[in-house]
């Protein structure tokens, strides 16, 4: 057993601490503990990556407990690769928030710190009660972040944001409620057995809690009809708190691959598949308002909240599908958006500091130092969002078009997809062409406000995030070999449950 | 006793969406409150409704209660405790800022609509 596993929800928790407690007052201290730490959990999550990548997944017992009745954390392919997401998505935002974006508050890098704990702690959890604990560590600290700066706008969308994910926690200990009243467990590889023994009597009520739960995920993944908190919150958050959302709406699509395929799936008796048939229509309605959403814009922040539900309806498309093929399609495709996503708030943060009063708002304004490079970072990111070739959305949309050939609702989903994809470029096409051509006919007016414009260090972190995206795309060929081993650990739970509780249980798992 | 308890739960989870639903803070903050303690309740419940009965390993006990979902609602009780907390916050500086305690966002907090 491999102490290695607990890193990442340790090592943030203990910065964290450590950086309220004593560096509070020392802003060039907390950025470099911070940035080191976010660099240590990179360095962590690609290690343990390999140890996954060996094929079993691997259990570690929280104080030794032994499995269903301890906590259990589980490192498998699939938790592996968004620590690694989670990772280098920290190390990008730590980088961009410390040209002066983190000082409008005292402790913008601890709450960053316990954001990456919950996020790490979501992914590696095996225990559906600690799932919802993980959640509330990282949504009171996504709390913090997002208030971060204060002001009028960001409070009245805060309390928004915070309200709504107070209902959904609510609706999560419903459902778990529900799911241990009639299977007496809350460990998910026992669970994975229980769901299939449940009695015909309590079938209804099994149904009703993973109903709930499909609910509280699709309100972090931003599904129709729950799609409405994100973009008043993304908009309003600081640049690099919305470029670190990026994940949390993925932390959504990940508790719903992770539990509709393990403990809701093939060997689910009566509750199998539960959610198949709804995610599929939701996710197509969710593509096509976040394209109107986007062609309605009037801010750059708004034009990237609006991409982002676009990207997880076609996420959710995809792993509304539920086969192997569509689900490699969904994580490649997950991994593109989330770099994407963030990219564009970076771009976007940059563009409104840049341009001092006139802030994002898609309006013609005197230019501003380096907007070439930014824009260069915009196309490159718009064109990746949008589905263009050659970046990895393209690869991306076409895999899930591929994979959607034989699925019932192939029409439909060929031509959202397709259709939409077209708007986002007019979307994106039209944003860019104000912000970077109208304004460089604009006479500037001398006066250039602005704080850190003189630093490239926020172009770094954007750049870094766009290289993933190339990157993932150079090396798409090995890429979806990877995540078609993940697929398959995805869809055969029983090595997932032989590692938690043992041969015996397994055995009943692979007799189904 | 099942009667009793299933109503509590259900008087309260209504109260609780009832006045989630309206359009000032401090209304959705009650409601909010009230539908945490119609969940704690729920949650203690789903251990199946025991009397007399002790939760821990006992050599003169004839029947046991279910431990785990009292532990469930302690936790929940702490995180529900502490977000009702935060919310109280900021629903006040969000009235001394805004001017208003209505929770939709006005004209003005939208932005750049000019």
């Amino acid at each position: 057993m491999s102490h290695l596993i607990i890193v990442p929800v340790v090592l943030p928790a203990l910065m964290a601490a450590f950086l309220v407690l004593a560096a509070r007052h020392d802003m060039v201290l907390q950025r470099a503990l911070s940035a080191s730490s976010a660099v240590l959990l990179l360095a962590c999550a690609l290690f343990l990556y390999g140890l996954a990548a060996e094929g079993q997944p691997l259990p570690y017992l929280l104080g030794d407990w032994p499995a269903p009745f301890g906590i259990v954390l589980v490192l498998d392919r699939l938790s592996a690769l968004m620590l690694v997401l989670t990772g280098i998505l920290g190390v990008a935002v730590a980088l961009f928030a410390m040209t002066g974006r983190d000082t409008g508050g005292r402790h913008f890098h601890a709450l960053l710190q316990f954001q990456l704990m919950g996020i790490n702690g979501a992914f590696l959890t095996g225990d559906l009660f600690n799932l919802f604990v993980f959640f509330e560590v990282l949504l009171i600290a996504s709390y913090g972040l997002m208030l971060h700066g204060g002001g009028p706008r960001r409070l009245g969308a805060g309390l928004h944001y915070v309200i709504v994910n107070l209902v959904g926690s609510t609706l999560f200990l419903f459902a778990v409620g529900m799911i241990y009243a009639v299977t007496g467990t809350l460990n998910m590889a026992d669970l994975a057995i229980a769901v299939g023994q449940v009695a015909p009597g309590d079938a209804a009520l099994l149904r009703a809690g993973g109903g709930l739960l499909l609910t509280v995920f699709a309100i972090k993944a931003a599904l129709v009809p729950f799609h409405w908190w994100l973009r008043g919150t993304y908009s309003a958050a600081p640049a690099p708190v919305a470029a670190l959302f990026a994940i949390m709406t993925k932390v959504g699509a990940y508790s719903i691959i992770r539990v509709f395929t393990l403990i809701f799936g093939a060997g689910a008796g009566d509750a199998a598949w539960l959610a198949a048939p709804w995610i599929l229509p939701a996710a197509l309605v969710t593509l096509v308002l976040g394209t109107i959403g986007l062609l309605a814009s009037r801010t750059l922040f708004d034009l990237a909240a609006f991409s982002i539900v676009a990207s997880m309806g076609t996420l959710l498309i995809a792993i509304g599908l539920f086969t192997p093929e569509a689900m490699t399609a969904a994580l490649y495709y997950l991994i593109h958006s989330t770099f994407t996503g963030a990219a564009l708030f970076m771009v976007g943060g940059i563009v409104a500091t840049g341009r001092g009063e006139t802030g994002d708002r898609l309006v013609a304004a005197a230019p501003f130092p380096r907007d070439q490079l930014v824009a260069g970072l915009f196309f490159l990111a718009a064109i990746a969002m949008a589905g263009m070739p050659p970046l990895s959305g393209f690869l991306g949309k076409l895999l899930i078009l591929e994979s959607a050939q034989n699925a019932p609702l192939m029409s439909w989903i060929w031509a959202i997809v397709l259709g939409t994809s077209l708007l986002m470029l007019v979307g994106f096409g039209r944003a860019g062409s104000v912000l970077f051509w109208k304004s460089a006919a604009v006479a500037g007016d001398g006066s250039r406000p602005v704080a850190g414009t003189g630093n490239a260090l926020p172009l770094v972190a954007t750049a870094t995030v766009i290289a993933g995206t190339a990157l993932l795309t150079l090396l798409a060929g090995p890429a979806t070999a990877e995540l078609d081993l993940t697929t398959r650990q995805i869809f055969d739970p029983t090595d997932y449950v032989r590692a938690v509780l043992g041969d015996e249980a397994a055995l009943q798992i692979a007799e189904r | 006793m099942e009667l009793l308890v299933a109503s509590a739960i259900g008087i309260l989870t209504a109260t609780g969406v009832y006045l989630l639903l309206r359009g000032r803070t401090f209304p959705v903050v009650v409601g909010l409150s009230f539908l945490t303690y119609g969940v704690n309740v729920f949650l203690f419940a789903m251990g199946r409704l025991t009397l007399d009965a002790p939760p821990i390993i006992d050599e003169a006990a004839a029947s046991y209660t279910d431990p785990l979902p009292q532990a469930l609602v302690l936790t929940a009780i702490v995180i529900s405790f502490g977000m009702t907390a935060l919310l109280v916050v900021l629903a006040l500086r969000g009235y001394l800022e805004r001017g208003s305690d209505r929770v939709e966002l006005g004209a003005a907090e939208e932005g750049a609509e000019t």
